[in-house]
């Protein structure tokens, strides 16, 4: 089978736009849903993802309307970056065991943002775990709430136990700029990683 | 996070079982789809076409992702992939993939970083 696209998936087909996409993680409530729409180009859409508890008989079928579905979703938006080039970001759904269900989810990814609410360290270890073991580069953007107590970032990052290379930084998800500096903090992290992985050993 | 849903269709899986033929995906072609693939059409719907063919045929003349697709259609994803795969075989529509951070063997691509932070510093 040969598509055009398909053996390049890189620059290297010829013009039209193409996309790249980053991740939106971290634990339920966290804001990730709150970040997308603030910093999207379009009304944030969902997609949907239908699972059913147990395996369909293709050739049957009679008694599929009593399988059990369970429907899981995944909120997106994106932002123009030029004439060529869209930025897709995909808040990932809270219930992480569910991330599977869309192919790779994370396959492909620039990199991914973990939101961190600081009054509820622990909901977000769960998609820091899943970052490091999939190796996405990731920054931490800890989502500053009115209550929130400020915490000197090396305590965060103690608590977090994410590596000194990991950008924490603080921002306000509601906000559009607050959002967009995460991302360009992202995207500065990357081209450091790259520059380093670049330099002679 | 998302607002509350309708209870849901208690057909959805016949329906969707009779829009694939009862394919389950994704395979084969539609195995490397990603949720943001670009979708672009290459040829024009013909008569008596699978309405959901024409509907994507029709929507992607401009490049538009499958998570878009997905979410204007209403479609899950795997069952978008199958359809997609059978409009990619027949070469109806052209897939995109998402540039990736480092392509395999390529090395980091810091001339796309650099196009992203500019684009991201303009908003």
């Amino acid at each position: 089978m040969d598509f055009k696209g398909f053996d390049h998936p890189d620059r290297q087909t010829a013009g039209g736009p193409r996309s790249v996409k980053v991740m939106i993680a971290g634990g339920f409530g966290t804001g990730k849903t709150t970040m997308v729409r603030s910093v999207s180009d379009i009304k944030p859409l969902t997609t949907e993802e239908t699972l059913t508890q147990a395996s369909v008989d293709v050739d049957n079928l009679i008694g599929v309307a009593d399988k059990q579905e369970t429907t899981v979703s995944l909120d997106f938006g994106k932002i123009g970056i030029n004439d060529q080039l869209v930025l897709y970001l995909f808040g990932t759904p809270g219930q992480e065991r569910f991330w599977f269900l869309w192919n790779g989810l994370f396959k492909g990814a620039l990199g991914a943002v973990v939101l961190v609410d600081t009054r509820r360290l622990a909901s977000s270890f769960r998609a820091i775990e899943e970052m490091e073991r999939q190796n996405v580069p990731f920054v931490i953007a800890l989502n500053v709430f009115p209550d929130s107590t400020d915490h000197p970032i090396e305590e965060i990052r103690d608590a977090l136990d994410v590596s000194p290379h990991t950008p924490i930084v603080a921002c306000d998800a509601r906000d559009r700029a607050s959002s967009r500096d995460v991302l360009i903090a992202l995207i500065r992290h990357l081209q450091e990683r790259s520059a380093a992985a670049m330099e002679p050993r | 996070m998302s607002a509350p849903r309708p209870p849901t269709d208690p057909s959805g899986l016949e329906r969707y079982y009779v829009l694939t033929g009862g394919r389950s995906g994704p395979g084969g072609s539609a195995s490397s789809l990603d949720v943001a693939t670009l979708i672009v059409s290459r040829a024009a719907a013909v008569p008596g076409m699978q309405h959901e063919h024409e509907e994507i045929i029709r929507r992607c003349r401009d490049p538009l992702s499958v998570a878009e697709l997905g979410a204007h259609l209403g479609l899950p994803f795997n069952i978008l992939a199958v359809l997609l795969a059978d409009l990619l075989d027949a070469g109806r529509v052209e897939a995109r993939h998402p540039i990736p951070a480092s392509g395999a063997g390529s090395g980091p691509d810091l001339a796309l970083l650099e196009e992203v932070l500019s684009g991201l510093q303009r908003l």
